[in-house]
Protein backbone atom coordinates (compact mmCIF):
# COMPACT_ATOMS: atom_id res chain seq x y z
CA UNK A 1 0.00 0.00 0.00
CA UNK A 2 2.68 2.51 0.70
CA UNK A 3 4.99 1.21 -2.34
CA UNK A 4 1.75 1.91 -4.20
CA UNK A 5 1.35 5.90 -2.70
CA UNK A 6 5.13 6.10 -3.22
CA UNK A 7 4.84 5.42 -6.96
CA UNK A 8 1.79 7.51 -7.63
CA UNK A 9 3.45 10.06 -5.55
CA UNK A 10 6.56 9.52 -7.68
CA UNK A 11 4.73 9.41 -11.06
CA UNK A 12 2.36 12.85 -10.45
CA UNK A 13 5.78 14.30 -9.51
CA UNK A 14 7.36 13.57 -12.11
CA UNK A 15 4.61 14.79 -14.80
CA UNK A 16 4.71 17.92 -12.72
CA UNK A 17 7.78 18.17 -13.29
CA UNK A 18 8.02 17.14 -17.28
CA UNK A 19 5.12 20.76 -17.26
CA UNK A 20 6.30 22.62 -15.03
CA UNK A 21 8.43 25.70 -15.96
CA UNK A 22 9.88 28.52 -14.23
CA UNK A 23 9.59 31.68 -14.59
CA UNK A 24 11.70 34.64 -13.30
CA UNK A 25 9.70 38.07 -12.45
CA UNK A 26 11.05 41.46 -11.09
CA UNK A 27 7.83 42.88 -9.44
CA UNK A 28 7.47 47.01 -8.45
CA UNK A 29 7.74 46.89 -4.17
CA UNK A 30 4.63 48.51 -3.53
CA UNK A 31 3.04 45.01 -5.51
CA UNK A 32 5.46 42.36 -3.89
CA UNK A 33 2.38 41.46 -1.26
CA UNK A 34 -0.11 40.79 -3.92
CA UNK A 35 2.24 39.10 -5.91
CA UNK A 36 3.08 36.27 -3.60
CA UNK A 37 -0.58 35.30 -3.42
CA UNK A 38 -0.92 35.56 -7.28
CA UNK A 39 2.76 33.84 -7.52
CA UNK A 40 1.26 30.73 -4.82
CA UNK A 41 -2.27 30.46 -6.94
CA UNK A 42 -0.28 30.13 -10.21
CA UNK A 43 1.80 27.63 -9.18
CA UNK A 44 -1.17 25.68 -7.96
CA UNK A 45 -3.02 26.09 -11.00
CA UNK A 46 -0.70 25.70 -13.61
CA UNK A 47 2.53 23.65 -12.04
CA UNK A 48 4.41 26.86 -12.59
CA UNK A 49 6.73 28.35 -10.84
CA UNK A 50 6.90 32.15 -10.74
CA UNK A 51 10.80 32.94 -8.72
CA UNK A 52 9.98 36.65 -7.62
CA UNK A 53 12.55 39.12 -6.63
CA UNK A 54 10.90 42.78 -5.35
CA UNK A 55 12.26 46.07 -5.70
CA UNK A 56 12.07 49.55 -6.88
CA UNK A 57 11.48 49.53 -10.69
CA UNK A 58 14.10 52.21 -11.65
CA UNK A 59 17.00 49.92 -9.71
CA UNK A 60 15.35 47.01 -11.85
CA UNK A 61 15.45 48.98 -14.92
CA UNK A 62 19.23 49.80 -14.96
CA UNK A 63 19.99 45.75 -13.89
CA UNK A 64 17.64 44.30 -16.75
CA UNK A 65 19.61 46.93 -19.00
CA UNK A 66 22.96 45.39 -17.55
CA UNK A 67 21.81 42.06 -18.23
CA UNK A 68 19.82 40.63 -15.10
CA UNK A 69 18.46 37.72 -15.91
CA UNK A 70 14.99 38.87 -15.39
CA UNK A 71 12.25 37.05 -17.48
CA UNK A 72 8.88 39.54 -16.85
CA UNK A 73 8.73 43.09 -14.97
CA UNK A 74 5.85 44.18 -13.35
CA UNK A 75 6.67 47.91 -13.34
CA UNK A 76 5.12 50.27 -10.60
CA UNK A 77 4.61 52.78 -14.36
CA UNK A 78 3.99 52.50 -17.42
CA UNK A 79 7.17 54.23 -18.68
CA UNK A 80 9.75 51.98 -18.13
CA UNK A 81 8.48 48.62 -20.02
CA UNK A 82 7.63 51.22 -22.67
CA UNK A 83 11.43 52.48 -22.22
CA UNK A 84 12.80 48.70 -22.62
CA UNK A 85 10.06 48.11 -25.31
CA UNK A 86 11.97 51.24 -27.94
CA UNK A 87 15.37 49.80 -26.49
CA UNK A 88 14.89 46.26 -27.87
CA UNK A 89 15.52 44.66 -24.10
CA UNK A 90 11.58 43.91 -23.91
CA UNK A 91 9.37 41.76 -26.63
CA UNK A 92 7.26 44.04 -28.11
CA UNK A 93 2.86 44.26 -27.85
CA UNK A 94 3.65 41.92 -24.87
CA UNK A 95 2.95 44.95 -22.36
CA UNK A 96 -0.41 45.76 -20.23
CA UNK A 97 -1.57 47.45 -17.62
CA UNK A 98 -2.15 44.64 -14.65
CA UNK A 99 -3.14 47.42 -12.03
CA UNK A 100 -3.75 51.10 -11.46
CA UNK A 101 -2.35 52.01 -8.21
CA UNK A 102 -3.00 54.39 -5.30
CA UNK A 103 -1.40 56.92 -3.48
CA UNK A 104 -2.47 57.02 0.09
CA UNK A 105 -0.72 59.04 3.07
CA UNK A 106 -0.47 56.86 6.08
CA UNK A 107 0.41 56.99 9.93
CA UNK A 108 0.71 53.54 11.79
CA UNK A 109 -0.77 55.55 14.60
CA UNK A 110 -4.65 55.45 14.68
CA UNK A 111 -5.58 59.22 14.73
CA UNK A 112 -3.15 60.98 13.19
CA UNK A 113 -3.97 60.94 9.08
CA UNK A 114 -7.12 63.06 8.95
CA UNK A 115 -9.42 61.64 5.72
CA UNK A 116 -8.65 65.18 4.14
CA UNK A 117 -4.92 65.26 4.48
CA UNK A 118 -5.48 68.58 6.47
CA UNK A 119 -2.72 67.17 8.37
CA UNK A 120 0.33 68.04 5.77
CA UNK A 121 -1.25 71.58 5.88
CA UNK A 122 -0.89 71.52 9.99
CA UNK A 123 2.96 70.33 9.50
CA UNK A 124 3.14 69.16 12.96
CA UNK A 125 5.82 65.92 12.31
CA UNK A 126 9.21 65.79 12.17
CA UNK A 127 9.23 63.55 9.40
CA UNK A 128 7.42 63.13 6.43
CA UNK A 129 8.71 59.94 4.52
CA UNK A 130 8.30 59.12 0.45
CA UNK A 131 10.12 56.48 -1.55
CA UNK A 132 12.73 58.03 -3.90
CA UNK A 133 10.97 60.23 -6.34
CA UNK A 134 13.78 59.54 -9.09
CA UNK A 135 13.33 55.77 -8.64
CA UNK A 136 10.31 55.23 -7.47
CA UNK A 137 7.15 56.12 -9.43
CA UNK A 138 4.90 56.48 -5.99
CA UNK A 139 7.65 58.74 -4.85
CA UNK A 140 7.50 61.04 -8.06
CA UNK A 141 3.48 60.39 -7.59
CA UNK A 142 3.93 62.12 -3.62
CA UNK A 143 6.35 64.85 -5.08
CA UNK A 144 3.50 65.44 -7.35
CA UNK A 145 0.45 65.76 -4.72
CA UNK A 146 2.98 68.53 -2.85
CA UNK A 147 3.65 70.08 -5.63
CA UNK A 148 -0.28 70.63 -6.44
CA UNK A 149 -1.43 71.11 -2.69
CA UNK A 150 1.31 74.40 -2.43
CA UNK A 151 3.39 72.25 0.30
CA UNK A 152 6.46 70.78 -1.36
CA UNK A 153 8.63 73.96 -0.46
CA UNK A 154 7.34 73.97 3.63
CA UNK A 155 7.46 70.21 3.70
CA UNK A 156 10.58 69.27 1.69
CA UNK A 157 13.14 69.92 4.85
CA UNK A 158 11.07 66.81 6.70
CA UNK A 159 11.60 64.52 3.78
CA UNK A 160 12.49 61.44 4.60
CA UNK A 161 13.11 58.84 1.48
CA UNK A 162 12.75 55.05 1.22
CA UNK A 163 14.51 53.16 -0.88
CA UNK A 164 11.96 51.82 -2.65
CA UNK A 165 8.05 51.81 -1.73
CA UNK A 166 8.68 49.17 1.17
CA UNK A 167 11.16 50.66 3.03
CA UNK A 168 9.18 53.79 2.75
CA UNK A 169 6.40 52.01 4.41
CA UNK A 170 8.52 50.62 6.87
CA UNK A 171 10.05 53.88 8.23
CA UNK A 172 6.29 54.77 8.79
CA UNK A 173 5.41 50.98 10.15
CA UNK A 174 7.89 51.73 12.65
CA UNK A 175 7.16 54.89 13.85
CA UNK A 176 10.28 56.39 12.91
CA UNK A 177 8.85 58.94 10.40
CA UNK A 178 5.03 59.97 11.65
CA UNK A 179 3.63 59.62 8.31
CA UNK A 180 4.16 58.80 4.51
CA UNK A 181 3.12 58.15 1.01
CA UNK A 182 2.47 54.64 0.81
CA UNK A 183 0.83 52.53 -1.62
CA UNK A 184 -2.81 51.51 -0.77
CA UNK A 185 -1.83 48.18 -1.61
CA UNK A 186 0.59 48.02 1.24
CA UNK A 187 -2.00 48.95 4.01
CA UNK A 188 -5.48 47.54 3.14
CA UNK A 189 -6.21 44.11 2.41
CA UNK A 190 -9.75 42.57 1.58
CA UNK A 191 -10.81 46.29 1.39
CA UNK A 192 -9.26 47.30 4.71
CA UNK A 193 -6.95 49.25 6.20
CA UNK A 194 -4.74 46.77 8.11
CA UNK A 195 -3.86 49.43 10.91
CA UNK A 196 -3.17 53.32 11.47
CA UNK A 197 -5.13 56.23 9.90
CA UNK A 198 -4.80 57.19 6.20
CA UNK A 199 -5.65 59.97 3.69
CA UNK A 200 -6.87 58.46 0.31
CA UNK A 201 -5.20 61.26 -2.14
CA UNK A 202 -7.97 61.97 -4.57
CA UNK A 203 -7.02 61.31 -7.86
CA UNK A 204 -6.74 64.60 -9.38
CA UNK A 205 -3.93 65.34 -7.61
CA UNK A 206 -1.47 63.73 -9.36
CA UNK A 207 -1.47 61.20 -12.63
CA UNK A 208 -2.93 58.05 -12.48
CA UNK A 209 -0.21 55.46 -11.23
CA UNK A 210 -0.64 53.02 -14.58
CA UNK A 211 1.55 49.72 -13.38
CA UNK A 212 2.63 47.90 -16.88
CA UNK A 213 3.71 44.37 -17.04
CA UNK A 214 6.32 43.48 -19.83
CA UNK A 215 7.77 40.36 -21.28
CA UNK A 216 11.34 40.88 -21.29
CA UNK A 217 14.19 39.27 -23.85
CA UNK A 218 14.97 37.05 -21.64
CA UNK A 219 11.52 35.32 -21.26
CA UNK A 220 11.33 35.19 -25.25
CA UNK A 221 9.98 31.90 -26.01
CA UNK A 222 9.69 30.55 -22.09
CA UNK A 223 5.79 28.90 -22.04
CA UNK A 224 5.87 29.67 -18.03
CA UNK A 225 6.41 33.60 -18.71
CA UNK A 226 3.46 33.75 -21.57
CA UNK A 227 1.13 31.49 -18.96
CA UNK A 228 2.13 34.15 -16.00
CA UNK A 229 1.13 37.26 -18.36
CA UNK A 230 -2.26 35.07 -19.08
CA UNK A 231 -2.97 34.43 -15.45
CA UNK A 232 -2.23 37.98 -14.61
CA UNK A 233 -4.78 39.03 -16.99
CA UNK A 234 -7.54 36.31 -15.58
CA UNK A 235 -10.46 36.84 -13.46
CA UNK A 236 -8.82 35.19 -10.33
CA UNK A 237 -5.56 37.37 -10.03
CA UNK A 238 -7.67 40.82 -10.86
CA UNK A 239 -10.19 39.32 -7.94
CA UNK A 240 -6.86 38.87 -5.71
CA UNK A 241 -5.41 42.63 -7.56
CA UNK A 242 -8.65 44.74 -6.60
CA UNK A 243 -8.37 43.22 -2.88
CA UNK A 244 -5.48 44.89 -2.66
CA UNK A 245 -6.98 48.60 -3.49
CA UNK A 246 -5.77 48.38 -7.15
CA UNK A 247 -8.15 49.83 -9.45
CA UNK A 248 -8.51 48.10 -13.16
CA UNK B 1 33.49 65.27 -21.84
CA UNK B 2 32.93 65.13 -18.14
CA UNK B 3 35.22 66.93 -15.23
CA UNK B 4 34.62 67.82 -11.70
CA UNK B 5 31.70 70.12 -12.52
CA UNK B 6 30.05 66.96 -12.90
CA UNK B 7 29.71 66.72 -9.36
CA UNK B 8 27.04 68.89 -8.20
CA UNK B 9 26.50 70.82 -4.88
CA UNK B 10 24.89 67.45 -3.70
CA UNK B 11 27.87 65.18 -3.72
CA UNK B 12 30.42 67.54 -2.46
CA UNK B 13 27.75 68.28 0.30
CA UNK B 14 27.62 64.25 0.53
CA UNK B 15 31.21 63.99 0.83
CA UNK B 16 31.82 66.71 3.43
CA UNK B 17 29.06 64.21 5.38
CA UNK B 18 30.78 61.59 4.96
CA UNK B 19 34.07 63.31 6.49
CA UNK B 20 32.71 64.97 8.72
CA UNK B 21 31.07 61.34 9.96
CA UNK B 22 34.28 59.60 9.63
CA UNK B 23 36.06 61.78 11.74
CA UNK B 24 33.71 62.21 14.79
CA UNK B 25 33.24 58.16 14.51
CA UNK B 26 37.20 57.45 14.38
CA UNK B 27 37.93 60.64 17.03
CA UNK B 28 34.79 58.83 19.58
CA UNK B 29 36.27 55.33 19.39
CA UNK B 30 39.79 56.08 20.27
CA UNK B 31 37.95 57.78 23.32
CA UNK B 32 35.36 54.93 24.01
CA UNK B 33 37.43 51.99 22.52
CA UNK B 34 41.10 52.61 24.45
CA UNK B 35 39.36 52.03 27.96
CA UNK B 36 37.74 48.58 26.41
CA UNK B 37 40.96 47.63 24.96
CA UNK B 38 43.18 47.92 27.84
CA UNK B 39 40.70 46.51 30.14
CA UNK B 40 40.45 43.44 27.52
CA UNK B 41 44.70 43.10 27.31
CA UNK B 42 45.02 43.14 31.08
CA UNK B 43 41.87 41.34 32.51
CA UNK B 44 41.76 37.99 34.03
CA UNK B 45 37.99 38.14 34.39
CA UNK B 46 35.69 35.52 32.93
CA UNK B 47 33.88 38.44 31.49
CA UNK B 48 36.61 38.67 28.65
CA UNK B 49 35.28 36.59 25.82
CA UNK B 50 32.00 37.64 26.29
CA UNK B 51 33.35 41.53 26.32
CA UNK B 52 35.71 40.51 22.95
CA UNK B 53 32.53 38.89 21.36
CA UNK B 54 30.46 42.00 21.70
CA UNK B 55 32.82 44.04 20.23
CA UNK B 56 33.63 41.86 17.53
CA UNK B 57 30.01 41.42 16.21
CA UNK B 58 29.77 43.56 13.74
CA UNK B 59 32.53 41.75 12.07
CA UNK B 60 30.25 39.13 10.92
CA UNK B 61 26.63 40.44 11.04
CA UNK B 62 25.62 41.62 8.28
CA UNK B 63 24.76 45.44 8.44
CA UNK B 64 21.13 44.51 7.78
CA UNK B 65 20.43 43.38 11.16
CA UNK B 66 22.02 45.75 12.64
CA UNK B 67 20.16 48.44 10.40
CA UNK B 68 16.95 46.66 11.33
CA UNK B 69 17.73 46.27 15.33
CA UNK B 70 18.19 50.06 15.56
CA UNK B 71 15.71 51.31 13.67
CA UNK B 72 13.47 49.46 15.69
CA UNK B 73 15.24 49.78 19.17
CA UNK B 74 15.84 53.45 18.28
CA UNK B 75 11.99 53.94 17.22
CA UNK B 76 9.48 55.36 19.29
CA UNK B 77 8.57 51.70 20.50
CA UNK B 78 11.67 50.84 21.41
CA UNK B 79 13.94 51.50 24.60
CA UNK B 80 16.17 53.21 22.77
CA UNK B 81 13.62 55.82 21.49
CA UNK B 82 11.97 55.70 24.87
CA UNK B 83 15.24 57.36 26.30
CA UNK B 84 15.91 59.71 23.77
CA UNK B 85 12.43 61.06 23.80
CA UNK B 86 12.48 61.11 27.49
CA UNK B 87 15.48 63.18 27.38
CA UNK B 88 13.88 65.56 24.83
CA UNK B 89 16.25 64.71 21.74
CA UNK B 90 13.78 63.22 19.80
CA UNK B 91 14.01 59.98 18.10
CA UNK B 92 17.54 59.02 16.74
CA UNK B 93 16.90 57.47 13.08
CA UNK B 94 17.13 59.92 10.46
CA UNK B 95 19.43 62.05 12.14
CA UNK B 96 23.42 62.65 12.20
CA UNK B 97 23.64 61.45 15.96
CA UNK B 98 21.53 58.57 14.82
CA UNK B 99 24.05 58.15 12.34
CA UNK B 100 27.04 58.51 14.25
CA UNK B 101 25.75 55.85 17.26
CA UNK B 102 25.01 53.56 14.45
CA UNK B 103 28.93 54.15 12.76
CA UNK B 104 30.32 53.95 16.39
CA UNK B 105 28.95 50.64 16.88
CA UNK B 106 29.73 49.56 13.69
CA UNK B 107 33.10 50.34 13.27
CA UNK B 108 33.71 49.55 17.03
CA UNK B 109 36.40 46.60 16.39
CA UNK B 110 37.88 47.99 13.31
CA UNK B 111 39.70 50.37 16.75
CA UNK B 112 39.53 47.95 19.72
CA UNK B 113 41.09 45.57 18.31
CA UNK B 114 44.25 47.08 16.62
CA UNK B 115 44.84 48.58 20.32
CA UNK B 116 44.25 45.49 22.09
CA UNK B 117 46.65 43.86 20.33
CA UNK B 118 49.04 46.57 20.50
CA UNK B 119 48.47 47.09 24.07
CA UNK B 120 48.89 42.77 24.42
CA UNK B 121 52.18 43.06 22.89
CA UNK B 122 53.75 45.85 24.93
CA UNK B 123 52.99 43.17 28.13
CA UNK B 124 53.76 44.53 31.81
CA UNK B 125 57.47 44.96 31.63
CA UNK B 126 57.48 48.36 30.71
CA UNK B 127 55.26 49.60 33.22
CA UNK B 128 56.59 47.41 35.49
CA UNK B 129 59.94 49.43 34.97
CA UNK B 130 58.00 52.75 34.65
CA UNK B 131 55.98 52.22 38.74
CA UNK B 132 59.98 51.52 39.88
CA UNK B 133 60.65 54.85 38.95
CA UNK B 134 57.58 56.07 40.99
CA UNK B 135 55.80 56.67 38.09
CA UNK B 136 52.04 56.57 38.34
CA UNK B 137 49.41 54.90 36.49
CA UNK B 138 47.80 57.92 34.45
CA UNK B 139 51.58 58.80 33.74
CA UNK B 140 53.10 55.58 32.58
CA UNK B 141 49.59 55.01 30.09
CA UNK B 142 50.55 58.52 28.75
CA UNK B 143 54.41 58.75 28.55
CA UNK B 144 54.89 54.72 28.25
CA UNK B 145 52.39 52.99 26.70
CA UNK B 146 51.05 55.14 24.53
CA UNK B 147 53.87 55.74 22.86
CA UNK B 148 54.51 52.64 22.72
CA UNK B 149 51.66 51.52 21.11
CA UNK B 150 51.59 54.16 18.41
CA UNK B 151 51.56 51.52 15.35
CA UNK B 152 47.96 50.08 16.88
CA UNK B 153 46.74 53.56 17.58
CA UNK B 154 47.06 54.46 13.99
CA UNK B 155 46.28 51.11 12.60
CA UNK B 156 43.18 51.69 14.22
CA UNK B 157 42.16 55.49 13.34
CA UNK B 158 43.46 54.57 9.93
CA UNK B 159 40.91 51.67 9.45
CA UNK B 160 38.27 53.55 11.78
CA UNK B 161 37.89 55.81 9.60
CA UNK B 162 38.22 54.40 6.04
CA UNK B 163 35.08 51.77 7.44
CA UNK B 164 32.88 54.25 8.13
CA UNK B 165 33.51 55.92 5.26
CA UNK B 166 32.39 52.43 3.50
CA UNK B 167 29.44 52.15 5.61
CA UNK B 168 26.27 51.51 3.35
CA UNK B 169 23.64 48.97 4.74
CA UNK B 170 23.29 50.55 8.35
CA UNK B 171 23.05 54.28 6.44
CA UNK B 172 20.70 53.25 4.18
CA UNK B 173 18.02 51.50 6.60
CA UNK B 174 18.31 54.40 9.42
CA UNK B 175 19.54 57.24 7.39
CA UNK B 176 16.50 58.47 5.21
CA UNK B 177 18.56 59.58 2.17
CA UNK B 178 18.29 63.57 3.58
CA UNK B 179 20.96 65.43 1.92
CA UNK B 180 23.38 67.01 4.42
CA UNK B 181 22.27 65.03 7.28
CA UNK B 182 21.91 61.32 6.06
CA UNK B 183 23.32 61.40 2.44
CA UNK B 184 26.86 60.03 2.67
CA UNK B 185 28.93 59.24 -0.39
CA UNK B 186 28.24 55.80 -0.78
CA UNK B 187 24.35 56.17 -0.64
CA UNK B 188 24.75 59.06 -2.92
CA UNK B 189 26.45 56.77 -5.32
CA UNK B 190 23.67 53.77 -5.40
CA UNK B 191 21.45 56.51 -5.91
CA UNK B 192 23.34 57.96 -9.27
CA UNK B 193 23.59 54.43 -10.12
CA UNK B 194 19.65 54.48 -9.95
CA UNK B 195 18.84 57.18 -11.67
CA UNK B 196 21.16 56.00 -14.32
CA UNK B 197 23.25 59.14 -13.96
CA UNK B 198 26.46 56.65 -14.43
CA UNK B 199 29.03 59.86 -15.20
CA UNK B 200 28.28 61.49 -11.36
CA UNK B 201 28.61 57.23 -10.11
CA UNK B 202 31.57 56.98 -11.66
CA UNK B 203 33.39 60.16 -10.21
CA UNK B 204 32.36 59.36 -7.22
CA UNK B 205 32.65 55.69 -6.93
CA UNK B 206 36.35 56.22 -8.60
CA UNK B 207 37.19 58.80 -5.87
CA UNK B 208 36.35 55.85 -3.33
CA UNK B 209 38.72 53.40 -5.38
CA UNK B 210 41.27 56.24 -5.01
CA UNK B 211 41.05 56.81 -1.14
CA UNK B 212 40.94 53.60 -0.79
CA UNK B 213 43.95 52.27 -2.19
CA UNK B 214 46.01 55.61 -0.84
CA UNK B 215 44.65 54.65 2.62
CA UNK B 216 45.87 51.24 2.91
CA UNK B 217 49.02 51.82 0.25
CA UNK B 218 49.62 54.23 3.58
CA UNK B 219 48.70 51.29 6.15
CA UNK B 220 51.10 48.72 5.05
CA UNK B 221 53.63 50.95 4.14
CA UNK B 222 53.82 52.35 7.83
CA UNK B 223 53.25 49.26 9.11
CA UNK B 224 56.33 47.50 7.23
CA UNK B 225 58.54 50.33 8.38
CA UNK B 226 57.52 49.87 12.03
CA UNK B 227 58.21 46.29 11.72
CA UNK B 228 61.46 47.02 9.99
CA UNK B 229 62.74 49.19 12.37
CA UNK B 230 61.74 46.89 15.19
CA UNK B 231 63.88 44.31 13.54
Amino acid sequence: MIRLLLVSLALLGASALALAGEVQVAVAANFAVPMQQIAADFEKDTGHKAVVSAGATGKFYAQIQNGAPFEILLSADDATPAKLEQEGIAVPGSRFTYAIGKLVLWSAKPVFVDDKGKVLKEGKFAHLALANPKTAPYGAAALEVLKNLGLLDTLSPKFVQGENIAQTQQFVATGNAELGFVALSQVQKDGELTGGSAWFVPGNLYKPIRQDAVILAKGKGNAAATAFMDYLKGDKAKTVIKSFGYTL
Amino acid sequence: MTNLADLNTVDLSAIKLTLELASLTTGLLLVIGTPIAWWLAHTQSRLKGMVGAVVALPLVLPPTVLGFYMLVVMGPQGPVGHLTQALGLGLLPFTFPGLLLASVLYTMPFVVQPVQNAFEAIGERPMEAAATLRAGPWDTFFTVVVPLARPGFLTAAILGFAHTVGEFGIVLMIGGNIPGKTRVVSVQIYDHVEAMEYTQAHWLAGGMVVFAFLVLFALYTFNNSVNRARG
